[in-house]
């Protein structure tokens, strides 16, 4: 849906700081895009827990980072997610990429296709649903309005691929 | 990987006094038996004591204020227990090339604040009975700062140098288990603390 300079320009314009993340195989084709610029930070964990906290961190001390990870990984990161979002109200946002959501082909009976929303729901975290062209506007609208309410947000965005 | 039992241990709090001495100007981030100690040594402004914590994530916590903080020396102490939830964040660590990162691991071989129950890394559990070596550890994971204490009286002597080493820096403190009340309390409002952080960390 984006391509890596998409994203980087994007990213930019948002005044995002750092990318925190472990890529998936979709939004592995922007490696490449945050790999070479130079005026976004890239942070590779090793496990998406680390993601949060690595975020958490950076927002502490005075940076803007953006967490990108898949709905897998959110499932893994939730003790991460809860104590830097909800324990110290840190307004960290995130991009999350919903597997399986176009296309299942890969992996026929994907649980994320289950799991995945009301897991979000769970974690009490405001976010918006991206799985067209068309809804790519929401990302930047809803980090300006997580950024001036002062609370953390997701992207969900949809994924064709495992 | 493995180190060989007995070892002589050192009292957590004392070794943490030790490190407040030579951490003035650092901002230094605690967990678990560390925060409970580090909680009661008078803590600055550029110290946060990481409870309520997501056990594990202090390493990760401290790197993202080590990399937005480039010009601080920022200081973990994490205990083994924790270290052993969240090795890949050595890996992490090494690969963001932190050079203003001290990694602090207190060593004691059980998880203290749940009652003392050996951890897997701990010659009780292990099968060969011998304890795994965080030293180590922090070696294959990239660390080529790496430092152990077993004594007081060497930790006195040289923690002011090894701190200042070039980064990431990995130190392991072999120190005595606490018994009694040992469960670390939050000092505070979260949103309170991170309010006069962020405050402290501004330049």
């Amino acid at each position: 849906m984006y391509s890596g300079e998409e994203m980087v320009d994007l990213l930019l314009e948002l005044g995002i700081s750092h990318v925190v993340w472990i890529p998936d195989s979709t939004f592995g084709e922007w490696d490449d895009a945050f790999t070479l610029s130079k005026q976004i930070e890239l942070v590779q964990v090793c496990r998406e827990g680390e993601a949060w906290a690595v975020a958490a961190g950076l927002y502490l001390g005075g940076a803007r980072p953006l967490v990108v990870i898949q709905c897998t990984g959110m499932f893994e990161s939730g003790d991460a997610l809860r104590n830097a979002v909800h324990d110290y109200g840190l307004p960290l946002f995130g991009i999350v990429g919903y597997r399986s959501y176009l296309n299942s082909e890969t992996l026929p009976g994907d649980t994320c296709l289950r799991f995945t929303e009301p897991i979000l729901a769970a974690w009490d975290i405001p976010s918006v649903f991206i799985d067209e062209v068309a809804k790519k506007p929401l990302l930047q609208e809803h980090y300006r309005t997580c950024q001036q309410e002062g609370h953390a947000g997701i992207v969900l965005m949809a994924e064709g691929r495992a | 990987m493995a180190s060989t039992p007995p070892r002589s241990q050192m009292p957590l709090p004392e070794a943490l006094r030790v490190l407040q001495v030579h951490s003035q100007d650092s901002v230094v981030i605690s967990t678990m038996g560390a925060a409970r100690e580090w909680a009661k040594l008078d803590p600055s402004p550029l110290d946060f004591v990481y409870v309520p914590s997501s056990m594990g994530q202090a390493p990760s916590l401290g790197l993202g204020v080590a990399l937005a903080q480039p010009a601080r020396r920022v200081i973990i102490c994490n205990g083994d227990g924790c270290m052993l939830m969240n090795l890949g964040s050595l890996v992490t660590i090494t690969a963001a090339g932190a050079e203003n990162l001290v990694l602090v691991v207190v060593e004691n071989g059980i998880y203290e604040v749940t009652g003392g129950q050996a951890t897997a890394a701990s010659a009780a559990r292990r099968q060969d009975g011998e304890s795994l070596c965080f030293a180590d550890m922090a070696r294959a994971c990239g660390f080529t700062s790496v430092f152990e204490f077993a004594a007081l009286d060497d930790w006195t002597a040289r923690c002011s140098e090894v701190i200042n080493q070039p980064g990431p820096v990995f130190i392991c403190l072999q120190v005595e288990g606490v018994e009694g009340d040992v469960s670390p309390r939050s000092p505070g409002p979260a949103s309170e603390r991170v309010a006069r952080f962020m405050e402290a960390l501004q330049p």
